[in-house]
């Protein structure tokens, strides 16, 4: 499990989004930006896998957690876990490096696509089912400001 | 100086560097200037909540952001503009074509445009209204107050401002 760290953004909200923040700034500085996703939240934002494949930026990761179902709500099914395939999908919107794997081989393929210095979609396969974690207390304002201040040291 | 010419040149002199738009026949024209500008990176949304994320992404990043939009993206975005621009505390300026206004020729463009208003209101967004030309001369200072202030704006134009539809 990652621990809680400077350089973590954490969404509270605005399911479908993390991607598009990703991009965003992954495009606007130079530090690799990992964008945590779920399979549910890539379908409610399916716009932007063609937005991501037509702005490149080599230092963003996509890691779509694809485990078929709605984990926050309840575990209802996803199309992704039935005839959908994320992968496929994102291959077709004009994606270049799209990676799709098992969980048990997430880090090696993060890890991979870490030092390409290509921008990557990983489409990691697992079963679903939450880890007991707590919410999470901090205040947004707080979460963007201890981000943006690691950002910029690390930035210049 | 042309309406879309002052509109760019602002957004350059503030230093906004990152905007993302979805058409409206209304910007057409300023959407094209911004796509020419070298100096702003230029990203087309295919869903304004969508451009705002980018937008987010963009400010943390050390980028002042911008979205050009319609006002029918209101009733896309309430989600979005509460619980991220907002509740982050995060700039963005939004410029918005106020289609269903006076000059409109399509009738379901007045549905929304009934809502605008009141919905920014009720989402306590800052609202400036351009209908004469001469009202671009407002946008430098609007800018510069949604930087200080660090909260969405939004910059409703109508067809009068933008002479016809």
């Amino acid at each position: 499990m990652l621990d809680d760290q400077s350089t973590n953004f954490y969404m509270l909200g605005t399911m479908g989004l993390a991607s598009s923040i990703g991009l965003g700034l992954a495009l606007s500085q130079k530090q690799k930006v990992i964008s945590i996703d779920g399979d549910g939240s890539v379908l409610t934002n399916f716009g932007t896998l063609p937005t991501i494949a037509n702005n490149v930026a080599d230092n963003f990761i996509l890691l779509i957690i694809d485990n078929g179902s709605y984990g926050s709500t309840g575990d209802q099914p996803t199309y992704a876990g039935k005839k959908t395939s994320l992968t496929a999908v994102a291959t077709a919107c004009g994606c270049d490096n799209v990676v799709e794997c098992q969980a048990e081989d997430a880090v090696q393929v993060v890890q991979a696509a870490i030092d390409s210095n290509k921008m990557t979609i990983i489409v990691c396969k697992c079963e679903s089912g939450n880890v007991k974690v707590p919410v999470i207390q901090m205040d947004p304002v707080v979460i963007r400001d201890r981000f943006m201040t690691e950002l910029s040291k690390r930035n210049s | 100086m042309s309406v879309n010419d002052k509109i760019v040149s602002d957004l350059v002199a503030n230093k906004v560097e990152f905007v993302t738009t979805v058409p409206c026949k209304q910007l057409a024209g300023v959407i094209d200037k911004i796509d020419a500008c070298e100096d702003i990176y230029h990203i087309p949304s295919n869903k304004e909540d969508e451009g705002m994320g980018l937008c987010a992404g963009a400010f943390m990043g050390g980028k002042r952001p911008a979205i050009i939009m319609q006002n029918t993206a209101i009733g896309v975005t309430i989600n979005t503009l509460v619980t991220l621009t907002q509740y982050y505390r995060m700039p963005l300026p939004m410029l918005i074509s106020y289609r269903g206004e006076l000059g409109e020729p399509v009738a379901c463009q007045v549905e929304m445009a009934v809502h605008t208003k009141a919905l920014l209101a009720q989402l306590n967004i800052p609202t400036y209204h351009f209908h004469h030309e001469d009202d671009v001369n407002e946008f430098d200072a609007i800018l510069k107050h949604t930087f200080m202030c660090n909260k969405p704006v939004a910059i409703l134009t109508d067809a009068s401002f933008w002479k016809g539809y």
